[in-house]
Formats: structure tokens, sequence, C-alpha cells
């Protein structure tokens, strides 16, 4: 069948199995624009092409399946740099079609024109810049092959106007789709790794079974691979405690009793002191991010090294594995559940562990989660408001957020039940992240209530997407924490630059934030006092006509803690000052 | 092969077959831009598949792990095979090119000195002689040693391309450390 290139590349979106896109249109992308006209491909039109990227990221957060995102060229391109490597760093299956300047124009300083691969290169699993009409189809069956196996990522995909312009020579082509074969045979270089190595799994077996203090050190791929069943499953036959990573959140529920939470920079005592004392870490789809390690040479120093992940080049690249399996998280997780199994069978017993679940415990008894209640007349604690609405929404509820003190408070004081409810940036900690990703899970899963919770300052670089919210009926929920600063920086500010305040300051009244939010057709609401926190999110929770703004007036002195100050040992980690006397008793209680 | 002072080797030659496609070779040195690996050579040209092209890449294993480099070229989409030649198990060549001062002092000593190294003359002129010598890295390291007293004035050197060795069964000796990517 004839058909132009621009039906060509729509067509081939629907036979992928596209539901909807996120974009904006421009010049060098408008024969694209045409044929969406007739497709029950559902677009959402965007104020900026960042809302796209971000939508599209939060779209595949909370579905899975890949997000696509469609701009123009030259400027268009340029601004969803961030999302894409916002996915990039996060692992997250993205599709983005960028336009690009006529093929006989490229290279010449046009019009809009930049190099979108070249920028994107180092920021893309992979991209390509198409040339002919005729290779759209089989471009885009390889863009989202790529983008969705082994260890999920961006794809970009560069489309110059001529080849999909009807009134152009060049977008001529006979359709065709290409079968998995001719696909493969495309990607020579490309054989994502499936199952692991048998002999390493039962070695991971054996490690597991020898160790007395073990923790799972669970990470995003756990999600990413499906695995939160397999991950549960292998816990509660092995007994052994797991903490999730800020990428990992709800991929193991919180009120599970070997869940020990959030590790890292501003993980839990428990988390983080566990780890480092831990003889055994069974890192699945983890990365040893900065975050979660502090100073790397004094991480976990007596713990041996099991590590699982779907990129063999993340097996050594910050700790060298005792054994280092790479496989998808959720294959390799149950073949390691049959080894044990075996193991067990056959008369292997682990060592007795009951010491390590008491040592424990009484680190989560001296040191859970907390903060100082707040004195009367005071502005609102933002881990009280979060403890609010943590119990005013349905469990299975998608929590969204920025980047910032907001993000961690959200992360620690929110009980995640499920996998798939938490979406944020946390690789490249993107400010602005959560008022677009909450809309792209939200039109993912229109089932599901979804709260954004933001900072003042980034609900500031992004806010503009809830007028394409209000625009496209899609019901989001924003609770914005204003402590009226950029309240990280400040936390650093104070704490290592001695109170030394530097172009932090962003005031509490400007802009006003219930009117922008009416003037975007959303609900506006203010709280300023406990008493109006409640009746605000009730009343929030009740609108599901149109999305929701309500701003929380926090107190910009609170800080987030525990801390494990930037290149320090997890072993000095920096517990809430009312807790702090506590330490000093029991430093030597965690041996 | 370089040798650090402590006697560890500094420089491994990894033969890369790519798809022979428009900007791989800048995928590649993206890489090792962006991830802080430094390149001592790079030489770069089509196979006898014409779908292929074969990348001779001297990296410096002090700036980072072998494996590292390795694994994370293998990530390139377009990157097919990696293999690790041990330069005990491989034939390296390279073609050197340079224009020496030579007057009518020192042409003789310049001259003598391409032929023990089994170099050509390319180009003369009253001043100055434009050599050429193609051979194994270390034999063309000293031929430039030697020559720079005379006065280099332009060098070029191709950087080194090399295959795997021989075997006596015909089978090469490759040791092939491409994993597989994802």
């Amino acid at each position: 069948m004839e058909m132009n290139g621009a039906q060509a590349l729509i067509k081939a979106l629907e036979m992928e199995g596209v539901e909807v896109m996120f974009g904006l249109p421009g010049g060098a992308i408008l024969p694209v624009y045409d044929p969406i006209l007739d497709s029950p491909i559902r677009h959402i039109l965007v104020r900026h092409e960042q809302g796209a990227g971000h939508m599209a990221e939060g779209y595949a957060h909370a579905t899975g399946r890949p997000g696509v995102a469609m701009v123009t060229s030259g400027p268009g391109a340029t601004n969803i740099v961030t999302p894409i490597c916002d996915a990039y760093m996060d692992s997250v299956p993205m599709v983005v079609i960028t336009g690009q300047v006529g093929t006989s124009s490229i290279g010449t300083d046009a019009f809009q024109e930049c190099d979108t691969t070249g920028i994107t290169r180092s920021i893309t699993k992979h991209n390509e810049l198409i040339t002919r009409a005729e290779d759209i189809p089989r471009v885009v069956r390889e863009a989202f092959h790529i983008a969705t196996t082994g260890r999920p990522g961006p794809v970009l995909i560069d489309v110059p106007k001529d080849i999909v312009d009807p009134k152009h020579p060049h977008s001529k082509l006979d359709w065709y789709w290409p079968s998995d074969d001719e696909v493969a045979a495309g990607l020579p270089g490309y054989h994502p790794v499936t199952t692991g190595d048998p002999t390493a799994i039962r070695r991971a077996a054996e490690l597991i079974l020898r160790s007395e203090r073990p923790v799972i050190y669970a990470g995003g791929g756990i999600l990413k691979a499906r695995a939160a069943d397999a991950l549960r499953e292998l816990a509660e036959l092995t007994g052994i405690h797991v903490v999730t990573t800020l990428m990992a959140r709800g991929a193991f529920p919180d009120d599970h009793e070997l869940c020990l939470g959030m590790p890292g920079m501003h993980g839990n005592y428990t988390a983080v002191t566990a780890m480092q004392r831990a003889d055994l870490l069974v890192a699945l789809g983890a990365r040893f991010d900065d975050r979660v390690t502090g100073k790397v040479d004094a991480f976990a120093p007596g713990a041996k090294i099991v590590h699982v992940d779907v990129d063999p080049a993340e097996l050594g690249k910050v700790r060298r594995p005792d054994v280092g399996i790479a496989g998808d998280c959720r294959l390799v997780i149950e073949e390691l559940v049959e080894a044990l199994r075996e193991l067990a069978a056959h008369g292997v017993e682990a060592p007795d562990r009951r010491p390590w679940r008491s040592t424990i415990s009484g680190w989560q008894e001296r040191f859970p989660l907390s903060y100082e209640p707040p004195v009367e007349g005071d502005a609102l604690k933002p881990q009280m408001v979060l403890e609010h609405l943590r119990e005013s929404v349905p469990e299975d509820t998608i929590l969204c957020s920025g980047v910032g003190q907001h993000q961690m408070w959200a992360s620690q004081y929110w009980r995640f039940r499920h996998p798939y409810t938490w979406v944020n940036s946390g690789g490249l900690g993107t400010m602005g992240f959560s008022v677009p990703a909450a809309i792209g899970a939200k039109v993912g899963r229109p089932d599901r209530m979804v709260w954004a919770v933001d900072g003042d300052g980034c609900f500031q670089m992004t806010a503009q997407e809830l007028v394409t919210a209000t625009a496209e009926r899609i019901p989001v929920k924003v609770a914005i924490l204003n402590n009226a600063y950029l309240g990280m920086v400040r936390q650093w500010q104070e704490m290592f630059y001695d109170e030394r305040y530097s172009e932090v300051y962003l005031s509490p009244d400007l802009p006003d934030y219930v009117k922008w939010a009416e003037a975007m057709g959303c609900v506006g609401l203010r709280v300023e006092s406990p008493e109006e926190i409640q009746p605000a999110i009730d009343k929030a929770n009740e609108i599901d006509d149109r999305p929701v703004v309500v701003e929380f007036r926090t107190d910009s002195r609170e800080k987030v803690f525990p801390m494990v100050a930037a290149g320090q040992s997890n072993d000095s980690i920096q517990v809430p000052p009312h807790q702090a006397d506590a330490t000093h008793r029991t430093g030597e209680g965690g041996r | 092969m370089d040798v650090t002072p402590g006697g560890a080797v500094r420089h491994h030659t990894l033969s890369v077959l790519v798809e022979n496609r428009p900007g791989v070779l800048a995928r590649v040195a993206n890489l090792f831009s962006r991830r802080g690996y430094n390149i001592f050579s790079l030489a770069v040209a089509p196979t006898e598949d014409e779908r292929l092209s074969r990348l001779t890449i001297v990296v410096d294993v002090e700036s980072s792990p072998l494996e590292q480099i390795v694994k994370q070229l293998d990530k390139l989409v377009n990157v097919v095979q990696i293999t690790e030649l041990d330069p005990r198990d491989s034939v390296e060549r390279e073609l050197l090119l340079a224009t020496v001062q030579a007057d009518p002092d020192t042409r003789g000593q310049v001259l003598e000195l391409t032929q023990i190294f089994e170099g050509r003359i390319l180009a003369v002129s009253h001043e100055l002689l434009t050599v050429s010598l193609e051979g194994h890295p270390t034999k063309v390291d000293d031929f430039e040693q030697l020559l720079r007293p005379f006065g280099i004035v332009e060098l070029q050197r191709t950087g080194r391309v090399a295959l795997a060795r021989l075997d006596r069964d015909g089978d090469s000796r490759l040791r092939s450390v491409s994993g597989r990517a994802s």
C-alpha cells in the first residue's frame, strides 16, 4: 500500500499499540501532525516540550508501557533534552520523535535546525536520524524494541521534513511492517541479556545461606523487570530484610515486617546502618548510586556482594561483586528462589539470624523516622501534611514528586503498599518533574487517584502544564509544600555554609498560588493552620472533574533528617537533633 | 606494548566491529569522552563485509578499567563485536609519514636511517625529505625517535591497526570480550 512518510509514522505508532502521545507541533514536524487527525491515538497538546517529555515518563512509570512524545526540530528538540536525560538516568522506556529540517538542508544552519542526534547521543539508549521514508516502519519498530527490552531507556527518532511531507517526492513509500526476525537482523549488535548464569545463581544462593547479617538492596530495576512479586517471595522464603531505594519505593510493601524502608543520604537510620553492618548485600536492580553508598570506600565494609542487573556494565562499575549476575531481575530472582529451595531440600540451613533480627529491631525502636511536633502558631510541619495526606487517600494512589526536601519527606513518610505508585526523578534530580509526570501518570492510570507533592520552587518550573491538564480534563491533584525557599539548597547552606543564605529565598506570596491555580482552570486552596489541613485534603479528594492545587504554608526551618553529608561515610549518619543524644548512647550497639 | 614504571600494561588494543553507518564513529568517540576514558590511538575503515567497519582502538587503561570500557562500548547498539587483542597473539602495524629537515650536511644520515628501517622516500626538496615507514608500532616509535634530532617539520601517524595472529590450525586465537548488550 502506497502512503507518505507521515502516515507511515503514525501507522507505525498504532502498530506498536500506542494509545496516547504527548507533544507540541512546529514547522518541521507539521506534516506528521496531519494524519493524527485520522488516528485513534490520543494526542495531548502540552504547553512546553519539557512537559511532553515528563508526561511520557510519568505515563511509563505508572503503566510500564513506553511513553511517547513528539516535538518539532531545533528548540522543540532542545526543550525535551532534560526529560530525555531524566529518562536515561532512571531507565524509563520512552520514544521521542523530533522533527528535523529537510535532508537537503541538514548542516546548513537552516531555520530551527539543530544537531538533535548529536545533542542527545550520550543521553539516549539509542537514537537514529531517518533519511529515507521507506526506513520509517523499521526504525519505529526498532526504537520500541530497544526502549523496552534489556535495561529500558529513551530512544529518539529524528525525522527530516521532506520524508514525511506528502508534497515532497521523498515521502513516498510502500507500507510494510517488519517481522521480529527482520528487526533482529537490523540490530546485529543488540542482544539484551535475559536469564542469568545458573552457576553464578547457585553461588549466590550459597552465599545467602551462609550469611548471618544479610540485607536485600532492592533498586528500581525490580520495578522495571516487574519483579515485585518475585522479590517478595525471595524475602519471605529467606526471612531477609529489604531496603528499597528511592527508585524502588513501592517494590516491597512498607508495612511488611521485613521492610526497612529507604537507604541513602536521607534514608532512615535502620536501612542505612543495616547495610553498613551487613555481611551480605543482595543488590537487585540497583546501581550503587553515590546517594545510596555515601563514601564508596566506607560503604558496607564487611559485606560480600551479590549483584544482579540486566546491564552487565553495572556489575563492578562502583563496587566489585563477589557474585555478579547479568540478567533480568525477575527471571534471576525466580531462579535464585529455586536454587535456595533445592539447597534447603538437601539440608543446607542458614545460620541463626536471631541476633541480627534483634539488632535491627533495636535500631528501629530507637531511631524511627520522626520530627518535632509543631509549636502552636508556627507554620505547618511538612511531614505532618504528608501524614494527613497519606491517611486520606486510597492505598493504591499514585504519588509523584519533584526534587528536593519535599521529595525526601514524601519518600520517607508515605507508606507504599503497591509497586508503580511512586513516580519521581531520582538520578537526574529534575526540579519541575512532578506536575507533568503526574499528568502522564493519570493519563495512563485514569482509574487511580494521582497526587503530586511539589515544592514551591519546583512548581514554578512546570506549573503551566496544569493548563494542559484542565484543557484535557486530567484531574490531577497537587500539594505544594510552600516553604518560600529552595529548601534543600537552604538546608545545605544552613548546615555546610555557616547559614549564609545565597539566592534561595522565593517568597511565600509571590506568586499567589491560589490565583495562579484558578487562572489555569484548577481549584486552588490554601492551608495555613493545622486544623485546615484535613478539610482541604478532603475537599481536594472529592473533586474529580478538574485539577486541584492545595498550597500548604510550611516551616522553612524544617530540615530533612536523617542525613549523611555528601562524600561522608554512611557511618556518620546524622539523626534529627531530638534523637541525637540517643546516638551517642547506642553508637556501639550497632555492631 | 606500553608499560608503566610498575610493569603493568598501560595500553590495550581493542578490535571493534561496528555497523558501517553514519554517526557510529561519533558514538564511540562520544562514549570515550563522556565516560572519561582516554584513547591512545584509533583507526577505522570498512571491512571485507561492507555492512561492517573495524575500529582498532588503543585505550589507556590507567584512566579506567578495561572491563568497564568494553562493557560500555558493548552497550552501543551499533557495536557488533569487541575483541581484545593480546599483543602476543596479534599482528600490529602502523604507518608513519614525516617531513624532516635534510640539508646537504644531514641528508645522507636521514637517507641512511630510512634505509636501515626499510622506509621510503616519498618527496624531496632542497632542504626537506618526506619519508614513510610501515611496521610494528614499536619500530615506528624507534624510527620517530631517531628522526627527531634532524628536525621533524610535520608528522602524521595512522594509529595502529591489528588483527589476531593465526595459529597453526588457522583458527585465530581471539579472546572475544564482548558480552551481551543491554
